[in-house]
């Protein structure tokens, strides 16, 4: 036999299943364990006392009303807001604005609550407005203000589906369509509807799903026991009452009602709402010079044009105004002494410390699910079971994270100070938290990549490191870098973990703002608020750029 | 020999049954309809899909369970033959270490190839910066690195333009008359297997009918 065939015997390569075994592993110890001690501690659980409780179904009632209402909110706001980006493709500073609409995805919750307060707020900028011109004020805490920030957050996401979406129609239809002398009407009829027609089935799905889990919006802006979400009421009942048992049990309905919608995107045939296209930048269209001529031509005269104009602009503000009043706000007298305050600095260091640690978790976990899955479906030609395998690490999407952190709390307080390993508890969840993202980024970049050179790979015989080291880490590490910024500042951002075990002792700045709001300090929050924007959008490029390689970040 | 007995494959409800000997040096074109099974055919042999039953055998060495990389066999693809973030030299190294790491002989040898399919001084080129032709000409160069003693070329010029379809066939004899491997070949095209004085192979429906 000769040499070379030899080196091959000898590089003793992992077998294919065990990146994905451990990952699978380190998965349901970290949600199986603690839903097994909340349901040991819960007892017996008097489930028709409960059905017929007026509170749990006042709160399953809202958390379902709250999330159709954002979600129909967000797309019919989208879709005119997509229709025009498309239909303008070389308006003026149409890419900063798509990129501005991407942000969405980056900046904490919190801290767009606070520039949305600033803006819809009793004080803010448009009851000033409104009260200038003696017309009625409007309140933000309640029903409006829920929906007001989940379409600050949704109908960008929405928006640049869509448009993704739109520009996917070839240029031929274009060209087409002018020939044929078609209408904007039959336009719209004939060749945009169909484009995102199928989309948007599986996009409110998982807007729907979003506004249904949301945490910090309901628990700042909802009003009382009238607006309150099954996620607020689980912090709730386990915070306030230590209420292990309402707390389990709400948490069931939330696991139910989850894993339906789960079930509904998962069998959805075009499940692709949320992908790496989604979270890249989107430069300009594709198109050429030649076919924006032609598209101005379809919607032509000053009426298209001014209707064009006037959604983008109104778009563009509802998205801005929160941003730039959160961002005046926050350069006040107050700026340098919290900024340099020993509590916001330790804050902050746990803030990166956090997001940096479960980012890497994640990607570990996500990495060592596809290496198994992609081995899965392409080699074994198992697409169900490969899928099933990925969609493991979905699992926080139907597990409220607050019962993961109780019942890792009630797991680990014989052993430990539970509130001087807040952090780890926070790192752990906000990992789960972040691993459905993680996957969806990064599964159609492994798939594509080992799906086109299957054989040459076999037929050389790279494998195991060799193939991560030579294959997968160049050509994925634009994806990688992604995953990780978006992971990271996911995870910097989040108040559901440590809003519930955060102490004076342990603090994110998401807690540390929220309890400045909540204490009416607000030329300390908006300091803190600019503060944490400012870190989230450092943690996203940084980690971009430097994982990514910088002559991929821009493409 | 390469001998294929009564080789059983089932893919999506079609079945074949292989049962064929191919000389060691000899040269052999596949022809046939599209979804006749050459490509099925070439795969068995390369062990990129197992079959139900039978043995696939190189002289005495039962290939039929040994991974791809394992197996005397090299795959010269239609297309996606290379990895386009690597260089031609990194590319072509591959084919003898999937490492990449090399010793000084075997960066020798590499060059010399290089040289033989006339691209030397190309080493540190993309392959995106080369031409359909040159692709093809790197992808050869790695064969003829691996000197596997069977050559399995799946419409490897079906993306070429005329003139340099002729230039890789002119290649490829001198390739095969300089190492003598045994060729199987699938093509669409009988000048191509008239130019490599290749006997013609016919796949109908499920079976094979050799002629000379």
């Amino acid at each position: 036999m000769s040499s070379y065939s030899q080196a091959h015997k000898n590089t003793r390569a992992w077998p294919w299943w065990m990146s994905g075994a451990l990952a699978l592993l380190i998965i349901i110890v970290f949600t199986l364990l603690p839903v097994l001690a909340m349901l040991k501690e819960a007892g017996s659980i008097g489930w028709q006392t409960l059905v017929d409780s007026a509170y749990l179904r006042r709160v399953i009632t809202f958390s379902l009303k709250q999330a159709a209402l954002s979600t129909a909110l967000s797309l019919l706001l989208a879709l005119p807001m997509a229709l025009a980006l498309a239909h303008k493709p070389r308006f003026v500073a149409r890419t900063l604005i798509v990129n501005l609409f991407s942000l969405s995805l980056v900046i904490p919750t919190i801290v767009a609550i606070y520039g949305i307060v600033a803006v819809f707020g009793r004080t803010g900028w448009l009851n000033e407005l409104l009260s200038a011109l003696s017309l009625p004020t409007i309140s933000i805490y309640g029903l409006t203000g829920i929906l007001i920030a989940h379409v600050f957050f949704n109908m960008p996401l929405a928006s640049r589906i869509l448009l993704i979406n739109l520009e996917g129609i070839p240029a031929q239809n274009w060209r087409l369509a002018k020939q044929m002398g078609m209408s904007p009407v039959s336009v719209f009829r004939f060749i945009e509807w169909p484009a995102i027609k199928s989309q948007l089935p599986s996009l409110a799905l998982l807007i729907f799903t979003l506004c249904f889990t949301s945490f910090a919006i309901v628990l700042t802006l909802g009003g009382g026991p009238r607006a309150t979400t099954i996620e607020v009421a689980i912090y709730q009942a386990l915070r306030f009452d230590f209420d292990i048992k309402l707390a389990v049990a709400l948490g069931g309905v939330q696991l139910g009602i989850c894993m339906l919608l789960m079930m509904l995107s998962t069998f959805s045939t075009h499940n692709h709402a949320l992908n790496f296209s989604t979270f890249s930048v989107i430069k300009t269209s594709a198109q050429s010079k030649y076919d924006h001529q032609l598209m101005d031509s379809i919607w032509k005269g000053k009426g298209w044009n001014l209707l064009h104009v006037v959604i983008i602009a109104l778009s563009t503000l509802y998205v801005l105004t929160p941003l730039l009043a959160l961002l005046l706000s926050a350069i006040n007298n107050k700026l340098l002494p919290v900024v340099t305050h020993a509590t916001t600095i330790e804050a902050m260091i746990n803030t990166v410390l956090v997001s940096l640690a479960s980012a890497t978790l994640s990607l570990g976990l996500a990495i060592g699910l596809l290496n198994s899955a992609r081995h899965v479906r392409i080699r074994l030609k198992q697409e169900q079971a490969g899928q099933w395998l990925q969609l493991s690490g979905n699992i926080i999407l139907v597990l409220p994270p607050l019962v993961l952190g109780t019942g890792l709390f009630l797991l680990l307080r014989p052993f430990a100070d539970v509130f001087s390993i807040a952090l780890v508890l926070v790192i752990t969840i906000n990992s789960l938290m972040a691993l459905p993202f993680i996957l969806r980024i990064l599964e159609g970049p492994v798939l594509m990549s080992a799906n086109k050179q299957d054989k040459l790979l076999q037929s050389l015989g790279i494998q195991g490191f060799n193939r991560w080291r030579l294959i997968d880490w160049p050509t994925l590490r634009k994806p990688i870098g992604l995953s990780l910024a978006i992971a990271a500042t996911l995870s910097a951002g989040d108040l559901t973990v440590i809003a519930l075990f955060g102490s004076e002792r342990v603090r994110t700045l998401p807690l540390l703002l929220y309890q400045r709001m909540g204490s009416y300090r607000l030329e300390e929050a908006a300091v803190t608020a600019g503060l944490l924007l400012v870190l989230c959008l450092a943690l996203f490029s940084i980690l971009q750029r430097l994982v990514g390689g910088r002559k991929y970040a821009d493409t | 020999m390469l001998t294929l007995k009564d080789v059983d494959v089932q893919l999506a409800e079609r079945q074949w049954c292989f049962d064929i000997e191919l000389d060691t040096h000899g040269i052999y074109a596949l022809l046939g309809r599209s979804g006749s099974g050459k490509s099925t055919l070439l795969n068995i042999i390369a062990g990129f899909l197992k079959a139900r039953s039978g043995t696939v055998k190189w002289h005495e060495q039962n290939l039929t369970t040994l991974e791809p990389a394992q197996r005397p066999v090299t795959t010269l693809f239609q297309d996606h033959n290379l990895f386009s973030h690597l260089s031609v030299v990194q590319n072509i190294g591959l084919g003898i270490s999937p490492n990449l790491k090399l010793n000084s002989t075997q960066t020798e040898n590499l060059q010399a190839v290089l040289e033989n399919v006339g691209l030397a001084g190309y080493e540190k080129k993309s392959p995106g910066s080369l031409s359909g032709g040159e692709q093809q000409r790197v992808a050869l160069a790695r064969c003829l690195l691996r000197r596997q003693p069977i050559l399995l070329l799946d419409e490897p010029f079906s993306a070429l333009d005329a003139t340099t379809r002729q230039e890789m066939i002119t290649l490829l004899r001198r390739v095969i008359e300089g190492y003598k491997p045994c060729v199987l070949m699938v093509t669409h095209d009988e000048d191509d297997a008239m130019a490599l004085t290749a006997s013609i192979i016919k796949m109908e429906s499920d079976r094979i009918v050799k002629s000379e």
